[in-house]
């Protein structure tokens, strides 16, 4: 999923697609006993993609809700997979799901709104050590922090001591530990956007006395708003997926994430009895980014092959 | 919209011009909040004794305060809250990582020589004839956890005073600030006590020890007694020994912990963090058992991150080169199909291939009839893991790979075309190499992604499987899933070793991603 970080502003697509559309139309189709293999192939592609999905929707209908008794094409359909889910206190699934959006959700709308006052300063203001300010931004996303995960575990043990309200095995701290490379991550992509909305504005609106924070909150961030959802898209996916961290920090069963939930699940020795629990699970965990590629994929599609071909 | 602001202040709206005044005043009440935070932070900090802490925590409310509550440093207004989360989350952890794996740091290496050599002393405590008692109740200090916080002892001598003791000594209580009840003590001002339950579920108490003046210590016996004990063990600072008064034996430092002199007998339990220098690093490479699994598991991850953006960029490329022919009926029905993979959150997808490769339930062999053990046996267990992750990533290669064939020019195939050129010439010398310019960064972004892939592997084979049951390294480990082991989920952490390896992971992927950073357009491109 973080190759998801990668993709650029998805402003420019929209057109360029809309215009492969409208010449789609004028295309004559070609006959099938000439594109038929072509057809075939495809749908064994497609066979390969949708086939474990397919698969996890027969096993959360399946009312027998064993891994054995699970059937690729569903036999039966009933809810009552979800309802055990629901209702399992050995593992509070609707607390999980709310620690994912909450960590998400947080740590996405922080990581958009750091970002954008850091490209505010490297667009708009100058200063000096701006250009090895941004160099230096560059260089240090070459090392995630996932790869220091050590330190980052020791740091939090240790804060925790001090103040355990954002400790290990809590979600503010979960959160905090996220936002290291709020900064750095999206800080290019952001400031591209921003160069792009004129000076004038900021400028016109100085001299009729506005301060630079009334400028930046005012004029700045609504104009940019594409872009800040875009990072924050990014950032909630990213997020939402993450697990090693969240592994690390989140060890009492009440206070987990999806990934770390879902995962302690399928750890235990009587997994082919919870599948069917399990499986209605992944399903709705799957649901919220699903939708979101879903509502955005032109976007997101557009973002990425933008990428590739600059 | 973008202007309105502007309008509204030439006109100088009455109600605009509050509003002005309320953000002023929001932002004066969010500098007050901030510095108040920092000084309650700085109070607990100060609680715990950590005093440089303290420092950098005043200077950083000095250094909010000069630059909110002036006109001056405007960028930096920006800048701060960015740089401080940068440098406190990301740098200081890598730092820290690097220094960690310098030492000894894990289990049985926890604390300072000093703190080591204390605890020695005090698990060393024997009741002695004559020894005074005390009534005990266990207590934590109020509001802190009672499973975790550190344990304090209130104490009515034989005399009727009350104590308090804690890890750093005995002090006296006010009477004033505790209730006692029938001889003990059932209440005191600003501590929790514990009762049976949850002192039961202290593994701590049995060993803890409040130092007394005389190398002593007062241990519990029990739950509700406690004694006044004499240490077997004394530490001289001249000889930098320490001394076993009814054995006799002298344990001299080695190894960061107290051995023996003569080389008999066990050393002592608690050993101290130190220095070890580059020790770690040494063993990965000379220690035989360490350098062999260290070698697996670096070939396996090179070769694992190899074949992932192979298999996925073939695999994406060819579907884009098959769908990428506008008289393909339903081109965009297949497209958006093909692309759902990639929408599924990578943790629910390898948990659902993990269910499918299961041996004796799974879809995969129940459909094919195989009965392989995919995931206990080496081979298969990397060739799930590699299907699994072909799946996982041709999406995205299918979505770029469309881009950029989209994106190349016309007139060049055109011109192949008219050259007399066949549809697979065309193919290998024209679109081939055209695709491999535009992805070719993308292609080592995605090589560095799945070197570092903890999430797969971890959710499908814990880098197992282990080939004998006390092995320390599995047939599909990567370098990063076995420091995660070392750290975190083995019995014993060895922070240090971990950390070792991690600092490696960092110097490779760094030297895999600098002659980008270099080839960077943006060297040249700020402007």
């Amino acid at each position: 999923m973080s190759e998801l970080r990668s993709a650029p502003a998805p402003v420019e697509a929209r057109p360029a697609r809309s215009a492969g559309r409208r010449k789609d139309k004028a295309v004559v189709r070609a006959p099938l006993r000439e594109v038929w293999w072509r057809h075939l192939l495809a749908v064994l592609a497609v066979l390969f993609a949708v086939f474990p999905i397919v698969f996890v929707i027969s096993a959360a209908l399946n009312p027998a809700g064993t891994l054995l008794t699970t059937q690729l094409l569903p036999k039966g359909a009933s809810v009552s997979n979800f309802d055990t889910l629901f209702h399992d206190p050995a593992r509070p699934f609707v607390s999980w799901y709310k620690d994912s959006l909450i960590v998400s959700f947080a740590g996405a709308t922080l990581v958009a709104f750091i970002g954008a006052c850091a490209a505010y300063a490297f667009s708009r203001l100058r200063f000096r050590g701006r250009r090895v300010g941004l160099l230096a931004l560059l260089l240090l996303q070459m090392f995630p922090v996932l790869l220091a995960f050590v330190g980052l575990y020791i740091t939090f043990a240790k804060v925790g001591d001090v103040l355990p309200s954002v400790g290990l095995n809590t979600l503010a701290g979960l959160t905090l530990a996220y936002l290291g490379g709020a900064m750095g991550s999206n800080v290019w992509l952001l400031k591209g956007y921003f160069d792009t909305v004129p000076r004038e504005l900021d400028e016109a609106a100085k001299v009729d006395g506005a301060s630079h924070a009334r400028v930046f909150f005012t004029i700045t961030l609504p104009l940019v708003r594409p872009i800040l959802v875009t990072v924050f898209m990014i950032a909630f996916v990213s997020l939402y997926g993450e697990f090693l961290i969240a592994s690390i920090f989140l060890t009492d069963v009440g206070t987990q994430t999806l990934a770390v939930g879902l995962w302690g699940m399928t750890t235990g020795n009587n997994f082919n009895a919870l599948y069917g629990e399990f499986a209605a699970g992944a399903l709705l965990s799957a649901i919220p980014i699903i939708a979101l590629y879903l509502a955005f994929q032109r976007q997101l599609i557009g973002g990425l092959v933008q990428g590739s071909v600059k | 919209m973008a202007l309105q602001p502007t309008a509204d202040l030439a006109t100088a709206d009455p109600g605009r011009g509050g509003r002005a005044l309320g953000q002023r005043w929001l932002g004066w009440a969010a500098l007050a909040l901030s510095v108040v935070f920092i000084g309650y932070v700085a109070v607990q900090l100060a609680d715990k004794g950590y005093t440089a802490a303290v420092i950098v925590a005043a200077f950083l409310a000095l250094v909010v305060l000069a630059l909110y509550g002036t006109r001056r440093a405007v960028p930096l207004k920006y800048l701060l809250p960015g740089l401080l989360l940068l440098l406190g989350l990301q740098v200081w952890p890598i730092v820290y990582t690097v220094a960690t794996s310098l030492t000894n740091y894990g289990q049985g290496h926890l604390v300072t020589k000093e703190a080591a050599t204390a605890q020695d002393i005090a698990y060393s405590v024997r009741q002695v004839p004559g020894s005074p008692t005390y009534q005990l109740s266990v207590a934590v200090k109020a509001g802190s956890p009672i499973t975790t916080a550190p344990l304090a002892f209130l104490l009515v001598g034989q005399g009727g005073s009350l104590y308090v003791g804690d890890s750093s000594g005995l002090n006296p209580l006010a009477a004033s600030d505790a209730t006692v009840t029938s001889g003990r003590i059932t209440a005191a001002q600003g501590y929790t006590l514990l009762n049976l339950k949850d002192a039961n579920q202290r593994k701590d108490l049995s060993s803890f020890a409040v130092p007394t003046a005389g190398g002593g210590g007062i241990k519990a016996s029990g739950f509700n007694t406690a004694y006044e004990g004499k240490a077997q063990l004394s530490y001289d600072r001249a000889t930098d020994t320490v001394t076993d008064s009814s054995t006799g034996t002298v344990y001299v430092s080695k190894g960061a912990r107290w051995v023996p002199k003569n080389g008999q007998g066990e050393a002592l339990p608690v050993g101290w963090k130190e220095n070890v220098g580059t020790r770690n690093f040494t063993d990965i490479f000379t220690n035989d058992t360490i350098r062999s699994g260290f070698l697996g598991i670096f070939v396996w991850n090179i070769a694992f991150a190899t074949l992932s953006v192979l298999s996925t960029f073939v695999l994406g490329m060819l579907l884009a080169l098959l769908l990428n022919n506008r008289t393909i009926r339903g081109r965009g029905v297949y497209r958006s199909l093909l692309i759902l993979p990639y929408a599924v959150p990578a943790f629910v997808s390898a948990l659902v291939w993990l269910s499918m490769f299961n041996q004796q339930f799974g879809v995969i062999n129940q459909v094919t009839g195989l009965g392989v053990d995919w995931l206990g046996s080496p081979w298969a267990a990397r060739a799930a893991i590699l299907i699994t992750n072909l799946w996982l990533g041709f999406p995205y290669m299918f979505i770029v790979c469309t881009g950029a064939l989209q994106g190349l020019p016309s007139d060049v195939l055109e011109a192949a075309r008219i050259d007399g050129a066949g549809a697979f010439r065309t193919l290998r010398s024209v679109q081939l190499p055209l695709l491999l310019v535009a992805v070719g960064p993308l292609l080592v972004a995605s090589f560095a992604f799945n070197f570092n892939n903890f999430g797969l592997i971890f959710l499908m084979t814990k880098g197992g499987p282990f080939l004998t049951p006390d092995a320390q390294i599995g047939s599909t480990d990567l370098l990063i899933t076995y420091a995660y082991r070392l750290a975190i989920n083995g019995t014993a952490p060895n922070y240090g070793l971990a950390s070792a390896v991690s600092v490696i992971i960092l110097v490779i992927v760094g030297l895999m991603s600098f002659p980008g950073f270099m080839r960077s357009k943006a060297l040249e491109e700020v402007s």
